[in-house]
């Protein structure tokens, strides 16, 4: 069973009772909605809206509610619903199975159930069962949780800013400030590790899953180095957003895990942690080897690991054992302050 | 034939290298950092552009190195 990490509303007859195009003023809200829609913000579940309405009538009664500001990327016009709820998921990046939508209408949900089958479709009657259903349930609720829908609300005023920008991307990167922080994990981490594992898959190297016990032996572990990654810039943070693992044997180093999450996606993260990784192995003078598997949506970090010089040693269906001889160990890009935590020093 | 590909791999370059001018046989790995969003840009550029498949084995430095070799990396899988 995949946890939802977006729930995607209808309107009329779903979020308040009553259709907004004919009976205006009078709609209510559907009982019990609002607490529905506060908890799931509160367990770190994103919400957006698939509705066939006015778009700016539509609007105004959200915000009239108090709710308007609870959606990402809300999709208020005439078309397709799973057009709509396509266009959700491209613009906050994620996968189409941990998606459930709610209508109340058996046409609606059918539309999107046939060009959508990862949907997960929830009849608008059975809204307060809703909190209940383990799909809505995250293992961990963290702090990243709960400010999530924050911080996608500030990507998206970088996007907007992005999309604005004239000028090579380094500038506009560099026009962002970029703090990067890499620190040994906590006891106060050891939830959000364990969350990224499990929902990070994209910019995810094995896709290897560790329980918050696991973690936890691994982090006082002499044999393993397990670090978690904070991202900051002039908008705000990011929150944590990446983990590695390294296992330390006596033949060399492996890195058994590099992470990040989706939202970091376009800020060249992954190298900077990859030369991090690199010049570690350098300073203590050990072999650095990667393991890697491969699947249908971690492309980018096998080329991340390619492009940084790492070479096939082994391969095995899906699996490659990579190696880098760690001639070039490339210094940390001006457009980002790095800061490693009570670690070993790494020269910047 | 080789200059339409090879201008169309300029162009995309003049994005990210934008105060430099790029020699054909020029390093562009050497020439700063070259982050992850940057290589995977020009993998999804090449793929798209000129209808190649990049797969895992070709994704050796030195197939993309320079212009000159990214043009030949192109020509080859186009052939």
């Amino acid at each position: 069973m995949k946890k939802i990490k977006c729930v995607i509303w209808d309107l009329d007859h779903t979020v308040w009772n009553g259709v907004l195009l004919e009976d205006g003023d009078n709609v209510q809200l559907r009982e019990g909605i609002v607490e529905i829609i506060q908890e799931l913000d509160r367990r770190g579940i994103l919400q957006s809206i698939s509705s066939r309405n006015e778009e700016e009538m539509a609007m105004a009664k959200l915000k009239e509610f108090g709710l308007d500001e609870y959606f990402l990327y809300p999709q208020i016009n005439w078309n397709a619903k799973s057009s709509s709820i396509k266009k959700i998921v491209e613009s906050i990046n994620i996968g189409m199975d941990t998606i459930a939508f709610v209508d109340d209408q058996p046409f609606e949900r059918e539309e999107v159930g046939a060009a959508l089958p990862d949907v997960l479709l929830i009849d608008a009657l059975d809204t307060d069962q809703l909190l209940g259903m383990p799909e809505m349930n995250p293992t961990f609720i963290t702090d990243d949780s709960k400010n999530r829908r924050l911080m996608y609300m500030s990507d998206i005023k970088r996007k907007e800013i992005e999309e604005s920008f004239e000028g090579p991307q380094e500038e506009f990167l560099a026009s962002l400030g970029m703090e990067l922080t890499i620190s040994p994990v906590t006891t106060d981490d050891l939830q959000r590790a364990e969350e990224l594992t499990v929902r990070t898959h994209q910019l995810n190297t094995t896709g290897y899953t560790y329980s918050y016990e696991e973690l936890d032996q691994l982090r006082h572990s002499p044999d393993h180095k397990l670090m978690i990654v904070d991202l900051k810039d002039k908008y705000g943070t990011y929150g944590k957003i990446g983990l590695i693992l390294l296992e330390c044997k006596e033949e060399a180093w492996y890195i058994k895990l590099l992470l990040m999450s989706c939202r970091v996606m376009s800020r060249g993260i992954g190298s900077i942690l990859i030369n991090y990784i690199m010049q570690l192995a350098k300073e203590n003078n050990v072999t650095l080897r990667a393991e890697f598997v491969k699947t249908d949506r971690n492309r980018m970090m096998l080329i991340t690991y390619k492009f940084a010089g790492f070479k096939e040693m082994e391969t095995n269906g899906n699996h490659i054992l990579f190696e880098n001889d760690l001639s070039l160990v490339q210094p940390y890009p001006d457009y980002v302050q790095v800061t490693v935590k009570d670690t070993i020093e790494v020269s910047n | 034939m080789e200059n339409a590909i090879k201008a169309k791999v300029k162009k995309f370059l003049s994005r990210f290298f934008k105060s430099q001018e790029i020699a054909d046989d020029q390093d562009i790995f050497s020439l700063g950092f070259v982050n992850s969003l940057f290589a995977m840009q020009l993998v999804l550029f090449l793929e798209k552009e000129f209808d190649i498949m990049v797969d895992t084995e070709d994704l050796d430095l030195e197939n993309f190195r320079t212009i000159d070799l990214i043009t030949s990396f192109v020509e080859k899988k186009q052939a």
